[in-house]
């Protein structure tokens, strides 16, 4: 088969997932190698869905022993099955590398034969590609739930992320739509990963020599929307996998209609809830950045985001009590708090108002958006000229600001680089 | 601006060469003779100005006095907004930068957290609109391989190249590359060891050979493939990538228009 078919079909069987970053490393290039990676991340391109482009997102091969339901490379569904082979896939990356196309690789696989085989053939493309093509550019590799921990090592060692899909957000799901995978076989690699990503920390403050594993940490996805879940247990979901698992990310994506099975959506007519992806992308924000608990923005009561403004926002008209936040002598925690106030706004108040009282039109100059956090806000005691709102009146007025982005067909994805008020 | 002369000495506008140690001679003439630039003119941007003009030859001693002065006076960060500014699309740039300086020397590295002062903000912004395109740049240029060189044209608003230096000479460190500013019709040479960036009034790549016709072509086929139809967003592609990047990228070329076009301003 020709290059052009397989980078098609591979390529095709390996969009659906969500993560394409290749964030969380800083590492210069060294003469006679070729490639660096940056911290931030870089974003490449975007498709037409909006979606940053940042890696060479490929199956290694879409030949699948398993028939997960919600996946298009399952093994029952009729769709033309391909190989790389690691050669062929060194010169893609090199190629796209060169010309400054992609940041890295993003290697991912179905399970071919087994996850041991499956994982050498990984691994061997991985080696390849770092020591005869000297590659020092960002590798993201999924690690294959069911290999042989000493395989997950090795890969981790060749890699800079690792990532093990958790798949859907509940166990009964998981077992009804994708039954052979169990939980425990895709938590098993997770706790492997972080613990050997901890070891290698640990020889690290020893040794600058000692060598890394995933240094760029580990990451999940989970698909939402094909299966019963609320928001609140995703949420928590994601809560414990931060907390328990020292994830970098978890990623969510919306479930697109690939299958007619009885067990899932049925497709005809079926609208990605990429609304909902995009409540809970916001959501996962305020859980690492504005140290936010989920048990605050949902609760047994209101199992899901109102679609209709963004969780801070709710979570804001929810605790009248905390309003209005003096912008002059509000802590940190307590400006991150308000709708419409960033990391980048709330370290900004901190530092201009030491050289004297802010205003609203200081604010303003600060770069601080307004729409929104001017219900919220007073300058030294007073109100936003010329708001006149009361308080049951401010839903609307969020709501009326959100519109343009809900009559849109998609709602716009969060960037890396952009922040949720 | 250039209205709230304090200190009483007289205005001028200077004319100079155009390059950063020349404005910072600039500076130093203005402290060492005590007047205040009200004007600046550099070869190829003329200007009528209502002050007496003042020609200035750059003088690499006097320009290097102030340049080191800068970090000690203002702090490394301010004397990197000094250096960035110079690079930015400003439309008053030698005045901002100038009215920023003054009013630096007088207050300290304190005035950079003062946002609220139109000087700084405004200067502020500039480079954060420099640094946001060289970021974006990083990404978004595209290179061929012309016998072994790696060649890349771009059309930024700002003057990125010295901001992109460092990062493609770390990403390709043996390689040789090439990246032209058609913009500013300036050129940046890597090659293992070895960088310059200098003024260059023409460049054109060569037309691609089959190679890498085809390796454009597998490009285009990953581009088109890896999106999802169901999320189908134009909008929010052009958010995150502005159509006026789109002209210097392979995605959007087709075969017969792939040897790129002379300058050209989609906007
Ligand atoms: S194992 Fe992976 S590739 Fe195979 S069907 Fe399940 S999700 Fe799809």
């Amino acid at each position: 088969m020709e290059l052009m078919d397989k980078l098609t079909i591979l390529t095709d069987a390996a969009k659906y997932d969500a993560a394409c970053t290749s964030s969380g490393l800083d590492r210069a290039g060294r003469p006679g190698t070729m490639g660096s990676t940056m911290a931030a991340g870089c974003c490449h391109s975007f498709s037409a869905d909006g979606r940053c482009i940042s890696l060479l997102k490929v199956l290694l091969t879409n030949r699948c022993i398993y028939d997960c339901q919600y996946c298009v490379n399952r093994r029952s569904n009729d769709v033309r099955r391909t190989a790389f082979t690691p050669r062929e896939l060194c010169e893609l990356t090199i190629g796209f590398y060169r010309r400054n196309y992609i940041e890295g690789l993003f290697l991912s696989s179905a399970v071919w034969g087994s996850p041991d085989k499956t994982t050498e053939l990984m691994i061997e493309t991985l080696r390849l590609l770092r020591e005869e093509y000297a590659f020092g550019g960002y590798i993201h590799a999924k690690a294959i739930p069911g290999a042989a921990p000493l395989l997950t090592h090795r890969l981790g060692l060749l890699a800079d992320r690792l990532s093990v899909n958790i798949e859907l957000p509940s166990e009964q799901s998981l077992g009804l739509l994708a039954p052979d995978k169990a939980k425990t076989s895709i938590l098993t690699p997770m706790a492997q990963i972080r613990d050997g990503i901890a070891a290698s920390k640990g020889e690290l403050a020893l040794s600058r020599k000692a060598p890394k594993f995933a240094p760029a940490g580990q990451s999940t996805q989970m698909i939402v929307g094909a299966t019963p879940e609320t928001d609140f247990q995703i949420l928590r979901l994601t809560e414990g996998l931060y907390k328990k698992y020292q994830l970098k990310r978890v990623f969510f994506s919306a479930y697109m209609p690939v299958s007619n099975s009885k067990l899932l959506p049925a497709p005809q007519g079926f609208k990605p809830p990429l609304l909902r992806e995009h409540r809970l992308y916001q959501a996962d924000w305020l859980l690492r950045f504005y140290h936010f608990e989920a048990s605050e923005l949902l609760d047994e009561a209101h199992p899901n985001f109102n679609p209709l403004v963004d969780p801070k926002c709710s979570w804001a008209l929810a605790h009248p009590e905390f309003f209005p936040v003096e912008v002059n002598t509000a802590d940190y925690e307590v400006l991150l708090r308000v709708p419409g106030v960033g990391v980048t706004s709330a370290r900004r108040i901190l530092s201009a108002r030491r050289w004297g009282a802010l205003t609203f039109a200081g604010l303003k100059k600060l770069g601080v958006v307004l729409k929104r956090a001017q219900y919220f806000l007073t300058c030294s005691g007073k109100t936003a000229e010329g708001l006149r709102v009361k308080e049951d009146g401010i839903l609307r007025h969020l709501v009326a600001l959100e519109r343009p982005m809900l009559s849109r067909e998609a709602p716009e994805q969060l960037s890396l680089f952009e922040e949720t008020g | 601006m250039g209205n709230y002369d304090m200190t009483g000495w007289p205005q001028v506008a200077y004319t100079y060469d155009g390059t950063f140690d020349g404005f910072l001679t600039c500076v130093y003439e203005s402290y060492v003779h005590r007047e205040r630039a009200a004007a600046f003119s550099a070869p190829g941007q003329a200007q009528i100005s209502l002050y007496p003009g003042r020609p200035v030859e750059t003088h690499p001693e006097h320009a290097r006095r102030v340049r080191q002065s800068l970090p000690r006076r203002l702090s490394p960060r301010g004397a990197r907004l000094v250096t960035y500014g110079f690079l930015t699309a400003l439309p008053d740039r030698e005045q901002s930068l100038y009215d920023f300086l003054a009013l630096g020397f007088r207050r300290g590295p304190s005035v950079l957290h003062d946002l609220t002062d139109q000087r700084v903000f405004v200067l502020d912004r500039a480079v954060k609109h420099l640094t946001g395109e060289a970021h974006l740049l990083k990404g978004f240029i595209r290179f061929s391989d012309q016998s072994g060189v790696l060649v890349a044209e771009i059309e930024p608003k700002n003057r990125v190249l010295p901001l992109l230096r460092t990062h493609f000479c770390a990403r390709y460190p043996s390689e040789a590359f090439v990246i032209y500013d058609r913009t500013h019709r300036e050129a940046l040479f890597y090659r293992p060891g070895e960088w310059a960036i200098v003024p260059l009034e023409n460049f054109r790549a060569a037309g691609p050979d089959k190679s890498e016709r085809d390796w454009r072509a597998l490009w285009r086929r990953f581009y088109h493939t890896v999106s999802i139809e169901g999320r189908y967003n134009p909008r929010c592609r052009m958010t995150h990538m502005p159509k006026r990047y789109w002209g210097c990228m392979t995605e959007f070329q087709t075969e017969d228009t792939e040897r790129p076009a002379l300058p050209q301003r989609p906007e």
